[in-house]
């Protein structure tokens, strides 16, 4: 990788991982809710007493909210999926990119 | 476009324009049920084309060339884990990124839509967040109009020679601004507010989302931009394959 990108990569990894520290800090004490319930809470004020007609599948086949143990272990079975199927690839590139370079490097040795 | 394909694609546009002349009124993700059955169904038509749309460029991508399925499968993957993160915003309140702009700058928007259906069922049926019935609500807001002007920004930085990482930090970053100013619009077009009607309720929805929705647009920006930083310097072969320029 060019040095030019190393940096780059750093200073922005620097940044993401900032992203999301400073609101905890910043916010200390707070629930970090769902934004999503935050809008059905704003239907809720707009409309008072509505009330959805549908409810979500799963909630259905339980007869009740999920409970917040297996949501969690949904959500990293998406996240999961997610970073398997990238890091996969990338290590692969990355390998793939490294035996290039060996087998250049061979040729060049080869030749006198 | 084949003929089939062109027969098939002017069938989906149908309901679209069924439900456009009925004139059936009309958080990222919108909670099932939270929606009334006409807009639930106009918006899966108006969706529907470009979901039909994108399942051809698919197939044709990957006639062109077999490999394409690796950054297709990559672009899928990117959508699943960001979408799945929930971050902690500013407000003290946490939201989740989209995941769309990486998509939509290597495969455009219609690409993106049928990625975007897949991570919504998945999360609709097995979350229960979002849901069935705001499925074409929340395809259009998220795998549309989202991706549709990350791919604009993306494209308009490259016919103007402008920096092209500058150009994948805004995409992303303004596509998933885009997709939450569409849902506040969606729910605000629900539930008109009594004094100011539907712009006044749309403005109330945005004061939610927008201000937790900021720095995670941001970071969706940064990260998009490290994902390519690094293709673009160990698959530089695919990304040719797929039509995305790597010099300059």
């Amino acid at each position: 990788m060019k040095k030019k990108d190393k940096i780059l990569l750093l200073v922005l990894i620097a940044a993401a991982v900032a992203l999301i520290v400073v609101p905890v800090v910043l916010q200390r004490g707070a629930d970090f809710g769902g934004s999503d319930d935050a809008g059905s809470d704003t239907v809720g004020q707009i409309d008072e007493g509505y009330t959805p007609w549908a409810t979500p599948i799963l909630e259905k086949l339980l007869g009740g909210e999920v409970p917040p143990e297996l949501e969690t272990l949904l959500f990293c079975v998406q996240t999961g999926i997610g970073v398997g199927v990238v890091a996969f690839f990338t290590g692969r590139f990355v390998e793939r990119r490294k035996q290039e370079k060996l087998r250049e490097e061979e040729k060049r040795a080869d030749k006198p | 476009m084949k003929k089939q394909e062109h027969a098939a694609f002017s069938l989906s546009l149908l309901p679209a324009l069924a439900a456009l002349l009925a004139g059936s009124a009309g958080a990222m993700h919108i909670m099932e049920g939270y929606l009334p059955v006409g807009h639930c169904i106009l918006w899966g038509a108006v969706s529907l084309p470009f979901f039909v749309l994108g399942f051809f460029r698919i197939r044709r991508s990957l006639a062109e060339n077999r490999k394409n399925i690796v950054m297709l499968a990559i672009c899928g993957a990117y959508v699943f884990l960001l979408s799945s993160l929930k971050i902690p915003s500013v407000t003290g309140s946490c939201s989740h990124m989209t995941g769309t702009g990486l998509a939509a700058i290597l495969f455009g928007p219609s690409v993106t839509t049928v990625l975007g259906v897949i991570v919504l069922l998945f999360q609709a049926i097995l979350l229960a967040h979002g849901g069935l019935t705001t499925l074409g609500a929340n395809t259009f807001s998220m795998a549309i109009a989202g991706p549709l002007l990350s791919w604009a920004i993306y494209r308009l930085f490259g016919k103007l020679r402008w920096n092209r990482r500058a150009g994948v930090f805004l995409a992303a970053f303004l596509g998933d601004l885009f997709t939450y100013c569409v849902t506040s619009f969606q729910l605000a077009w629900a539930y008109p507010s009594e004094t100011g009607g539907v712009w006044a309720s749309a403005l109330k929805f945005l004061a939610v989302f927008a201000p937790t929705q900021l720095p995670l647009a941001v970071l969706e920006g940064v990260l998009t931009v490290i994902i390519l930083v690094v293709f673009e310097n160990y698959a530089q072969k695919e990304l040719d394959a797929v039509g995305y320029r790597t010099g300059g």
